[in-house]
């Protein structure tokens, strides 16, 4: 048999065809396909505005917030310190005052009583001490608190809402959308055509790379106008608080959403038809829900945090919720990021293999072992 | 020449490819027919890398095959699909990327064939808003756009009007006469006696008959002719050695048992008759086919 050699009219020339160039075209197509999508630009422009408009009116509100008031007794005006925090009212006679008090006017009273005190006034209350005024008349003594809190606990939780927020916004976001591309792909049979000219392993890289850009930038866009609606509010301070953490934050969840983006690419692999999905990647949606609710309900718990910080799936946020809360040390994200990156390697490798498998079995749901063994 | 050797497959306790054994040989229409069911599509998918044999090998031009090299095939598979939401020049541009080859490239190879297949001026238009006839022309153009040296085509024909069949055919014989193997099956065996160059027969899982059309027909003339004569073909009846099929006015069909008793009844007729026409009555394709899957 002698070897047949095409004429030049056969085949065109062929640039070496690098995994890297594959991966690049299947995310380039994931990208403007999603890109194009009308409900992705609408949801994205709603989160978007969710955003900014929440820190908006919570800096208007902040801002605005009513000053506590005070009826002062004009005689004692001079013997009180700074009292700018308060609205005050001036008035005559003891009884103006109590009034006042009374009738829910004003919130507290300073009257002058030289006998009784040697500050030479009286505070009055409704019902019960009003401690913050009493603290402010008091002469405080030299404070040393051993262990600070370091954060405010209703701050605390904004951001661990925040953090949590993000990342279970966008994993399932995007983990349903790369699991809806690849049922796509699964049930107009186009992945016969694919898969005959680049290997299931590129394909799933490439999904997972395009999704990611798609997912990174829309969490950048979400920081950045973050950042922006805290600036316009003057809560800049906000920002030199959570930066390192929202750092941190940024790297634990590029490793967390090609973990959870794998595993749902793998799962989708396994039913042919758009009905079947929600059954199969449920499990999935579970692992992203399970750490969400557990930031809010324990951001201010440090046993549970730590626990969080180092499993794979909650280390995304409990991390950087600690870091924010100060109580991590220095090398404990370093070996948290560790221990995700090898469970994303890991993870990458069988889901690989699970997309591999069931990938060109059409029909019924492939079963998981069926799709480990091959 | 693409090179199928020894393949064996089996899914799960079922085999369903026997030491598949066969050559496509550039420049020819090769059909490659079945019935349902009888391997066919597992054949093409191993020829593609799509499924792995479990034993045998695909070379081509003597070499096996590496997956890169699969890019120079081109395959429209069984179950046909293409992304519906995706344009249908877009998509054609991004597979024949796939397959490695540069945009400029890409981009004429695609304009061109669409107007070939009379797609050009639906160029833009999403694949899900194409007939269903025109989604079928888009799947042949998928499996071209990237000038492949090797077609396998799992039933391109089906699903097309007649004239869509003769528009795909001048598209697949170009390519054929530019030196391409063309490996196409097909269960419609009118299609394919008018079509292939060369046949495959397989059947359960193993080849039955391979070779030229003209060829296989030749081999499996039986001794079956056809007599024309202008008075009575009664008499046929009673030559020995010869059993009758047809038998009408001055028209005989007949079997005989060895080609000598042939002769002496064309011997008879010239005697006796004006000899209208003889004939070895060669089988259909169909004929074949059921012949060789028994």
């Amino acid at each position: 048999m002698t070897a047949h050699t095409p004429p030049k009219s056969v085949g065109a020339p062929r640039a070496k065809l690098s995994a890297a160039r594959v991966i690049r075209l299947v995310a380039a197509r994931e990208v403007i396909a999603r890109l194009r999508s009308r409900s992705f630009l609408v949801s994205t422009g709603i989160l978007l505005a969710i955003v900014l408009g929440s820190i908006v009116v919570g800096g208007i509100a902040s801002a605005n917030a009513e000053l506590p008031k005070v009826a002062i007794q004009r005689s004692v005006i001079n013997a009180l310190p700074d009292m700018s925090g308060y609205a005050q009212t001036l008035v005559s006679e003891v009884s103006e005052v109590e009034e006042l008090v009374r009738a829910g006017e004003v919130d507290a009273g300073i009257i002058s009583n030289s006998e009784v005190s040697p500050l030479g006034i009286t505070v009055i209350g409704l019902d019960s001490a009003p401690g913050g005024l009493i603290a402010q008349l008091s002469v405080a003594p030299d404070v040393r608190i051993l262990e600070p809190a370091e954060q405010d606990p209703f701050f605390a939780y904004l951001v661990a809402l925040g953090f949590g927020l993000v990342f279970f916004l966008s994993t399932i976001t995007f983990g349903s959308t790369i699991a809806q591309s690849v049922v796509e792909e699964k049930q107009t049979r186009i992945v016969e055509l694919l898969l005959a000219t680049i290997s299931a392993r590129l394909l799933l890289a490439g999904k997972v790379v395009g999704n990611s850009i798609l997912s990174f930038g829309q969490t950048l866009l979400i920081a950045l106008f973050g950042s922006i609606g805290l600036l316009i509010t003057r809560q800049g301070s906000v920002l030199a608080e959570v930066g390192p953490s929202a750092a941190w934050f940024v790297v634990f969840f590029m490793f967390g959403f090609v973990l959870l983006a794998s595993m749902f690419a793998a799962a989708a692999s396994l039913v042919s038809r758009q009905e079947d999905l929600g059954a199969v990647i449920s499990p999935v949606t579970t692992l992203v829900m399970l750490p969400y609710f557990a930031v809010i309900f324990f951001n201010d718990n440090p046993t549970v945090l730590t626990i969080m910080s180092y499993i794979p799936f909650s280390a995304p946020v409990g991390m950087p919720m600690r870091l924010f809360l100060g109580e991590a040390l220095w090398w404990e994200p370093l070996v948290s990021l560790l221990v995700l990156a090898v469970t994303t390697g890991f993870v990458i490798v069988v889901g690989a293999r699970i997309y591999s498998n069931a990938l060109l079995r059409t029909g019924t749901r492939v079963k998981l072992g069926e799709a480990l063994r091959g | 020449m693409l090179e199928v050797r020894g393949v064996g497959r089996s899914f799960g306790d079922r085999q369903v490819l026997h030491d598949v054994t066969f050559d496509v040989l550039p420049g020819r229409m090769t059909g490659f027919v079945g019935s349902n069911g009888a391997g066919k599509t597992t054949t093409m998918r191993i020829i593609l890398g799509v499924l792995s044999a479990d034993i045998g090998t695909v070379r081509l031009d003597g070499d096996d095959l590496l997956p890169e090299d699969r890019r120079r095939f081109g395959y429209m598979p069984e179950e046909r699909g293409l992304y519906p939401k995706m344009r249908v020049a877009e998509q054609l541009v991004y597979l024949a990327r796939l397959h490695g080859l540069d945009q400029g490239r890409a981009k004429r190879n695609t304009a061109d064939l669409l107007d070939q297949l009379g797609l050009g001026e639906r160029a833009g238009d999403t694949v899900q808003s194409l007939s269903l006839g025109n989604q079928q022309r888009a799947q042949i153009a998928a499996a071209l756009v990237h000038d492949p040296e090797v077609l396998v085509l799992d039933e391109p024909f089906s699903g097309l009007d007649p004239i869509a069949v003769e528009t795909v055919l001048a598209v697949l014989k170009s390519r054929a006469d530019a030196g391409a193997p063309v490996l196409f099956s097909s269960h419609q065996l009118d299609i394919v006696e008018r079509l292939c160059d060369d046949l495959i027969v397989i059947a359960d899982g193993s080849i039955r008959a391979t070779g030229s059309r003209e060829g296989l027909r030749e081999e499996h003339s039986g001794q079956r002719y056809e007599l024309l004569v202008a008075g009575d073909a009664d008499w046929v009846r009673e030559m020995p050695g010869v059993r009758v099929v047809e038998l009408a006015g001055g028209r005989a069909l007949f079997d005989v048992d060895a080609p000598p008793i042939a002769q002496d009844v064309l011997r008879r007729a010239i005697a006796a008759d004006t000899v209208r026409g003889f004939v070895r009555k060669r089988p259909s394709l169909a004929q074949i086919f059921r012949e060789v899957i028994q």
